[in-house]
């Protein structure tokens, strides 16, 4: 079994647009959307919910004010400014809060208790294309990583009982936790991105990430011709580094249209951008095998 | 005033608005502007701005480090350390940093005074002058989990006259922009929250609008005003447009898809450098933000 992460590092480049066309193309998968914060798959892939599961993702402090005697122990421990006193009376300010339970461990009539935070869901569903998994993390929450991670491994679960011989996993953008969350255990990284300067910035730094945790990587530069003199300097990089680009896909509005239309660019239309992608699934399947 | 520029989906133009309102806002003598981005795990306005940097500092965060001749394995530190970062056995004990959330628990519960705290470097800051905008910007080193802390340090950063004059700030002419990074998650809510006023960028396609409906959420529940400017404004549908107007969010601005921008964008150049239409829109904006404030 093969574990293909799309990541982007920049957001907007295309992940999800590629990903839900390699969805469309690949036989015998299973599917994750990653990008927990902004999940985005689901809307192109049209999934029925089989399963709907909470998550709960680390522990949140409450206050007993009939206990409580605003002596001020919490704050003096606390290293996020989340308790502050109010009228006289000391509050907790979960936006602030990181969940370490300090406040509750030093209170000395145990007025904070920690409870455990609802803070998303996550869904095992069915599609045309093979079943998905995906999530919504609660607004504003924490602890992205870990729902992340259940995502994938609900989507390993799934593909070993199916004898499904490959995940593709759709990735949130950026460098930190959900990504490092998606990253791990994958067979391959594949990275889109696009050459503007901001494009080739992000990108360098994704693949770096990538490369920490040893894990390949390939590249796929989308709109590529929007600016030829970037997309060669991408292919110089790349090619200094070793590292394959398997698509150079070229800017159409039939993406958008597509997008707009709610399904993958590949089942569209025929035309030389979804004949790209194909090619890139191709490119795909050589490198996983 | 803070202004901060955030979106649900990644890649809709928030550092193309937060880059050219602090352009535009820069021409007029009178007012002060500190730019910070805060997308540290990948900042690019520095692209657009250009600043010339001055000062670089670490941003460490405080990860426990076990002094093995006091320590008597008693395990009370993994115990206390919700993060799971510490783990004791018979006779050793293991931290594993990239865990550690730098809180303090197991530092003040260790009987033994056995653990002392040393910084550990996630990432860096840096400060400069692009023009006559103050700019400040981070870095989260590669293979770091936690972007907050440094968002955190950004945000200190915000200038002391600024903060001691912060209740009248509207007409000071101090003016902080943030370019916040995407999601909806705790970086984004690290980056925009204390802030006066929040402009949400998204694009009129189903993506757009579900992650702009998660982003009015975020923005909600912090209780923080906030507009859209709808960037690429023709290239989809009008649902966007139509959510906004049922939901009494404004629409501060209308940017089409424009072949010579898109090709300016790739190249690190500002819209209204290239445009000067634009500077008028920009200006427009700030008004319409102000009126909402």
């Amino acid at each position: 079994m093969k574990e293909i992460a799309i990541v982007s590092g920049k957001g907007g480049t295309g992940k999800t647009v590629i990903t839900a066309s390699i969805a469309a193309l690949a036989k015998n998968k299973v599917m994750g959307d990653c990008d927990v914060d902004a999940s985005n798959l689901y809307l192109l892939l049209h999934p029925v919910i089989k399963e709907k599961n909470e998550f709960y993702g680390g522990l949140i402090p409450s206050i007993d004010l009939k206990k409580c005697t605003n002596c001020g122990r919490c704050q003096e421990v606390c290293r996020f400014d989340a308790l502050k006193t109010i009228n006289g009376q000391t509050v907790i300010d979960l936006i602030s809060c990181e969940g370490c339970g300090l406040c509750a461990l030093v209170c000395p009539v145990q007025a904070i208790q920690m409870k455990e935070n609802h803070c998303g869901e996550w869904y095992i569903s069915e599609t045309k294309y093979g079943p998905l998994v995906y999530a919504r993390l609660g607004i504003a929450e924490e602890n992205s990583g870990k729902l992340v991670t259940l995502v994938r491994q609900n989507a390993q679960a799934i593909a070993k009982k199916n004898n499904s011989e490959l995940i593709i996993v759709d990735g949130p953008p950026g460098i930190g936790c959900p990504l490092i969350a998606t990253l791990s255990g994958a067979n391959l990284s594949v990275a889109v991105t696009e050459p503007t300067l901001s494009g080739l910035h992000d990108l360098e730094r994704v693949v770096k990430v990538a490369q920490h945790f040893g894990i390949k990587t390939a590249v796929i530069i989308n709109k590529y011709d929007i600016n030829l003199e970037n997309s060669s300097k991408i292919e110089d990089w790349c090619r200094k580094d070793n590292i394959p680009i398997i698509g150079k896909i070229h800017f159409n509005n039939i993406i958008t249209e597509a997008l707009v239309k709610g399904v993958p660019v590949v089942e569209y239309s025929d035309n030389t951008v979804t004949k790209e992608i194909k090619d890139v699934w191709q490119k795909l399947e050589y490198l996983t095998n | 005033m803070i202004i901060s520029v955030a979106s649900g989906k990644g890649g809709t133009g928030k550092t193309t608005i937060a880059v050219n309102l602090a352009l535009v806002l820069a021409k007029d003598e009178e007012k002060n502007v500190q730019f910070l981005d805060c997308d540290v795990e990948e900042p690019n306005a520095h692209l657009f701005l250009k600043p010339i940097i001055v000062n670089s500092e670490s941003v460490e965060i405080p990860v426990p480090k076990v002094d093995e001749k006091k320590c008597n394995y008693c395990g009370k530190c993994a115990e206390v350390c919700v993060f799971n970062a510490i783990a004791v056995t018979k006779n050793k004990v293991l931290i594993f940093p990239g865990l550690c959330h730098g809180c303090g628990a197991c530092t003040l519960f260790c009987p033994e005074n056995a653990i002392s705290e040393q910084g550990r470097e996630i990432g860096i800051l840096e400060e400069g002058k692009a023009g006559s905008i103050s700019f400040i910007h981070g870095r989260l080193n590669i293979g770091e989990p936690m972007a907050p802390p440094i968002i955190r340090k950004i945000k200190k950063k915000i200038k002391k006259d600024y903060n001691d004059n912060r209740d009248n700030n509207i007409t000071n002419h101090h003016i902080i922009l943030i370019d916040a990074p995407p999601g909806t998650s705790c970086p984004v809510i690290e980056s925009i929250k204390d802030s006066d006023y929040t402009i949400l960028v998204t694009e009129p396609t189903p993506f757009g609008l579900h992650d702009l409906i998660l982003a009015v959420e975020v923005l909600q529940k912090l209780k923080i005003p906030h507009g859209v400017v709808l960037n690429k404004c023709d290239i989809g549908d009008h649902k966007v447009e139509k959510y906004c107007k049922k939901n009494n969010i404004p629409l501060l601005l209308f940017i089409p898809m424009d072949k010579d921008i898109a090709v300016a964008y790739s190249k690190g150049i500002p819209i209204v450098k290239i445009n000067s239409f634009y500077e008028q829109k920009f200006i427009q904006l700030f008004q319409k933000i102000i009126q909402n404030i």
